[in-house]
């Protein structure tokens, strides 16, 4: 009984409800023990190596915070987007341009000292990104085009645009003079690489997404903008009475969200790669963090702050499940296959924290008075901020 | 060069090549749009192909029954159904997400069986044309319309069937009173669960025949991720489409031919860069939509999982 | 407590569903083909071995089983193993897939880290992370491919195929071949290996019959097995009687070419097997080689430093006729013959 007590105090209960996705990742590993079973792979081996990969030394939790650092830039981007009911699934398009535009300004200005071309290509690298998402948000808004189409469209004309330009324009001079002509820029001068911040691969571009976090979350909860975009999610028809311009808040929403996705792709090449290279696909230059962004973003119940941790769980997930390919030589199939499975089973756990806050409300004798089924998330949101 | 394109070879190869490039679209996209009539958005549609096309691959190499392999594909497909209606119905599972998570998760075990049950690329002897006595023989039209495999007639005549359906059957009704507005439809009696989980169901088995369409018919081999996001265009093309089984038809063939138009272009070396080519699809299909303005709007509960008020 | 019971039966449910999907992996272990070399870390090697074997460890941008480019690598990796007398003397890890750049660095960074004699880059994108990466480790020999540029570094050996000779001779032989005089080649992207491949195949073309028309399309995509066969239906529409392509998408291609008959020229893996009846030859890279004259090197004390090239000549590269497929004595003799002469330099192969 006691137990119980314990168990529906206030404290307990969002501590809870914070686990609860970190239960649900739990659980689909122990499906996935299943699966490495059947392969002949003793699993805990191989979560072992998963957990090394991940968290294991001091460079293993550097390479999480670099995988998660894209991650979260997307999920900030997604944060506003998706709370203005508008549906960004235009993340690695976003990436690209974002990342086209930064690599420009990185190539052209040679002459200017470091700390002001790396400004100056933080900020293409965001307007890229928001020309992108704000494309589908005027299709939307003026006519009528689902962002949902338009924003897949814009991600297969993003790819095809990285190889033309990385193919001809944009090409590193040295594979120009070759046959094979390697798809890359040429390589950024070591005074315009965002600076690590210990030294492993970690870079200034995590600092950046967590004070981005921070500012997301002000601009979402604490400024007239951010109350009307996700008034104009809450509900379009009440907003435009209360005299809010739905549209342009819904250009404004999409193209914010494209413009923290294209800081993200700006990132990646001035803190990871230090050039743009293309295998011809998004996800060989985004490792498909415009899309898996999305989910860190719903993981972090669409909030800035928790989708911090959001991403870094999902950022090592990814940076282990590859250590666990190395270590226990698993079919790198069976990675891809145990993501799904841990997105599928943390969303939905996301019920019993619903219904759990569902009963502190009738306990605290509030009425949920969100509608009941304006897409859950939105409607607990307003309360945890409360 | 360019004048090239206007000759009737090219005119022939287009529309036949676009008809056939449209059969998997046709499936996946019609079964989306059972889903999202009813409010539920399917962004598994990938998964779900590859899991079909590898499991009808697969049957038919094993048993060569091209029909069996088929039947197998729509069950896995419907069981991939069945756990996405457990988890966006019963437990009320945000869907676009957990459609991402079927993605993978199909992704993932369809090249997983593929390299432990097949082990490398293999060919097998899919659906043979069929050439349609006397109307195949027709100059040009038998060659673009009497003279595909059977799969690709069964997805033309799944439009008409699933506009019946939607629109002229009790079934079409609850389809679209539970999409639009689910409180109303449970008062009157309507059981939004059971319809949720028949569209999403349908829409697994769809998607699955769309994969074996692809392994089984069209291409006959299967490779890891050979689907390429052909899903998520299909996802697309439902919102092209308004919800229209016709309007997706038009949506489909309209990507595809242009998506021949391309290739034509790139055949008779038209100096195009390839990848510009390539982008044509793409951009075209939201030029065509942003010139057609249309003011259809998705279906009200579209996402929103239904929660009874009690 | 109700909530957790669902729980688990959620969980039981996918497990279920799951161990029905996977139960059928356990009883076909022989379609692997090579079972020794699963998991060579997994099973403890066999002490009888004298010395300790020699550890190469390779990260790939694709699938082992493409029938491509990634393909090539790991089965050289078997033969040498098989060669050298298995595990016991020649152990081998891989990273499949890894075609986002960055996660390949991450690997190429802990394969050293763990000691390997040799880490292979298999993917000329992943020049720039070795770069980087080698110096911190200069006792480890690295190698990147396909590419000739070792970036100055002793311990970075290059290799690359001279693809674009391959392609010469399976030019040749299409334009000999051909009777409609137009040739169609199905392409990913127009960069690296494809290109060379596509140039050279040109330019053999050109040299037996300056007439014909090679007609080539680049679909955009190394995935996109719908549309690479969709552009071989089109290139036999306008006419092509003879087709090639590279990358692993082609195989949607060759099947195009079996249905209507019209002819396929293979390269990176021998692709007979997909369409015994018109495949006429594949180039097939043999990247032992060139792993067998780095091997060496490392074991005598040189780590990098030097640029190999796989070719007709060192027999990197060979061209492997389809014996199910009739090919004419003649067809045949001057294939060989343009294969000596490539060998010789008597025939130069002049790229755009």
């Amino acid at each position: 009984m006691a137990m119980k007590k314990l168990l529906q105090s206030e404290w307990v209960s969002r501590l809870v409800d914070v686990l609860l996705p970190v239960f649900a990742a739990l659980a689909a590993l122990f499906v996935g023990a299943v699966m490495l079973l059947f392969l002949k792979v003793n699993p805990i081996e191989a979560y072992k190596a998963l957990w090394d990969g991940a968290f294991g030394s001091s460079n293993a939790f550097a390479e999480t915070l670099v995988k998660a650092t894209p991650l979260l830039l997307v999920a900030l981007g997604i944060c506003i987007s998706f709370r203005a009911d508008v549906i960004n699934i235009g993340g690695e398009g976003q990436m690209i341009v974002g990342a086209i535009f930064a690599t420009w300004v990185g190539l052209t200005f040679t002459g200017l000292p470091g700390w002001l071309v790396i400004t100056l290509a933080m900020l293409a690298g965001f307007a890229g990104g928001g020309i992108w998402g704000g494309i589908p948000g005027l299709l939307k808004a003026y006519f009528n085009v689902n962002e949902i189409l338009s924003t897949v469209m814009m991600n297969a004309i993003a790819v095809q645009l990285m190889n033309f330009l990385l193919r001809g324009p944009l090409i590193d001079p040295a594979q120009a003079e070759l046959a094979s002509k390697i798809p890359q820029t040429a390589r950024l001068l070591e005074a315009f690489q965002l600076p690590r911040l210990i030294p492993t691969r970690l870079h200034l571009g995590a600092l950046i997404a967590v004070i981005l976090a921070v500012l997301v979350y002000i601009l979402l909860w604490r400024t007239t903008l951010g109350y009307r975009i996700r008034a104009v999610g809450q509900n379009p028809h009440a907003s435009r009475y209360a005299g809010i311009k739905v549209q342009r808040h819904v250009v404004l929403a999409l193209l914010l969200s494209g413009a923290f996705a294209g800081l993200a792709g700006a990132t990646q090449v001035f803190g990871v790669n230090y050039r743009m290279i293309t295998d011809g696909s998004a996800s060989g230059f985004t490792g498909s963090a415009g899309f898996n962004g999305i989910v860190a973003a719903l993981f972090g119940q669409l909030h800035p702050i928790l989708s911090i941790p959001a991403s870094i769980l999902f950022g090592a997930l990814l940076v282990g499940a590859n250590k666990m390919q190395r270590v226990v030589q698993v079919p790198s199939a069976l990675i891809i296959a145990l993501n799904g499975l841990v997105v599928v089973f943390v969303v939905s756990s996301e019920v019993w924290r619903r219904r759990r806050q569902k009963r502190r409300l009738a306990a605290a004798g509030q009425d949920d008075e969100s509608s009941p089924h304006a897409g859950g998330e939105k409607s607990q949101q307003a309360e945890t901020d409360a | 060069m360019i004048s090239d394109l206007f000759s009737t070879t090219v005119l022939i190869g287009i529309l036949a090549s676009g008809i056939r490039l449209a059969t998997p679209y046709l499936y996946a996209s019609i079964g989306e749009v059972f889903g999202q009539k009813s409010g539920v958005l399917n962004l598994g549609i990938e998964g779900q192909m590859l899991l079909g096309a590898f499991a009808a691959f697969y049957v038919a190499l094993t048993t060569g029954n091209l029909w069996l392999g088929v039947l197998v594909a729509m069950i896995v497909g419907a069981v991939m159904g069945l756990a996405m209606a457990f988890v966006t119905v019963n437990l009320r599972a945000q869907q676009g997400i957990s459609g991402i998570g079927f993605y993978l998760f199909g992704m993932g075990v369809s090249d997983l069986l593929f390299q432990k049950l097949l082990g490398t690329v293999e060919t097998v002897k899919g659906f043979p044309k069929i050439f349609i006595p006397g109307l195949s023989d027709i100059p040009g039209v038998g060659e673009i319309f009497f003279s595909q495999n059977l799969l690709v007639y069964i997805a033309y005549l799944l439009v008409p069937i699933a506009w019946f359906v939607l629109n002229k059957t009790t079934l079409g009704l609850k389809i679209r009173s539970v999409g639009e507005n689910p409180d109303a439809a449970d008062s009157l009696g309507v059981s939004v669960a059971r319809i949720r989980y028949f569209t999403i169901i349908l829409g697994g088995i769809l998607s699955a025949v769309a994969g074996a369409s692809l392994s089984i018919a069209l291409l006959n081999v299967f490779q890891q991720n050979m689907t390429s996001g052909l899903g998520f265009i299909a996802v697309a093309l439902v919102y092209f489409g308004a919800w229209k089984p016709a309007g997706v038809l038009g949506g489909a063939l309209l990507f595809s031919m242009i998506n021949s138009l391309q290739l034509w272009i790139q055949v008779l070396g038209i100096p195009i860069p390839s990848d510009i080519a390539v982008m044509m699809p793409y951009v075209l299909t939201i030029l065509v939509l942003v010139a057609a303005v249309s003011r259809v709007r998705a279906p009200s509960a579209l996402t929103k999982p239904f929660e009874r008020e009690d | 407590m109700k909530k957790f019971v669902w729980f688990m039966t959620l969980v039981l449910a996918f497990a279920l569903v799951l161990s029905a999907c996977g139960a059928p992996a356990t009883e076909a272990p022989v379609v692997t083909q090579a079972p020794a070399t699963e998991a060579p870390t997994a099973a403890p090697t066999v002490p009888p071995a004298p010395a300790k074997p020699f550890r190469v460890a390779v990260v790939m941008p694709s699938a082992i089983n493409d029938l491509a480019f990634s393909q090539s690598m790991y089965d050289a990796l078997v033969r040498i193993q098989t060669e050298m007398g298995g595990p016991g003397k020649f152990e081998f890890v891989y990273s499949e897939n890894m075609f986002v750049v960055d996660d390949a660095a991450a690997a190429i960074r802990d394969y050293a880290t763990q000691g390997y004699d040799l880490v292979i880059a298999h993917g000329s994108q992943y020049g720039s992370s070795l770069q980087e990466i080698a110096p911190d480790f200069p006792k480890t020999s690295f190698a990147w491919g396909t590419t000739v540029d070792t970036f100055g570094q002793p311990n970075i050996f290059a290799y690359e195929a001279a693809s674009q000779e391959g392609g010469y001779v399976n030019g040749v032989l299409a334009a000999t071949l051909s009777t409609s005089k137009v040739i169609g080649v199905v392409g990913p992207i127009e960069t690296g290996d494809a290109k060379l491949y596509v140039d050279g195949f040109k330019a053999g073309v050109k040299a037996t019959n300056p007439d014909i028309d090679v007609r080539v399309s680049y679909i955009g995509s190394f995935s996109d097995v719908a549309l690479a066969s969709e552009a071989a239906t089109t290139q036999i529409a306008a006419g092509a009687d003879a087709l090639t392509g590279t990358a692993q998408m082609v195989v949607g291609a060759i099947g195009k070419a079996e249905e209507a008959n019209v002819l396929w020229f293979g390269t990176q893996s021998n692709q007979s097997s997909l369409a015994p009846s018109i495949v006429v030859a594949s180039q097939v890279y043999h990247w032992e080689v060139v792993l067998k004259e780095m091997i060496s090197k490392i074991q005598a004390g040189t780590l990098g430093g030097e640029s190999f090239r796989a070719n007709l000549a060192n027999g990197g590269e060979v061209i492997e006729f389809n014996p199910d497929y009739a090919l004419s004595a003649e067809a045949k003799s001057l294939a060989e013959t343009t294969i000596k002469g490539i060998i010789d330099g008597t025939i130069k192969i002049t790229l755009p």
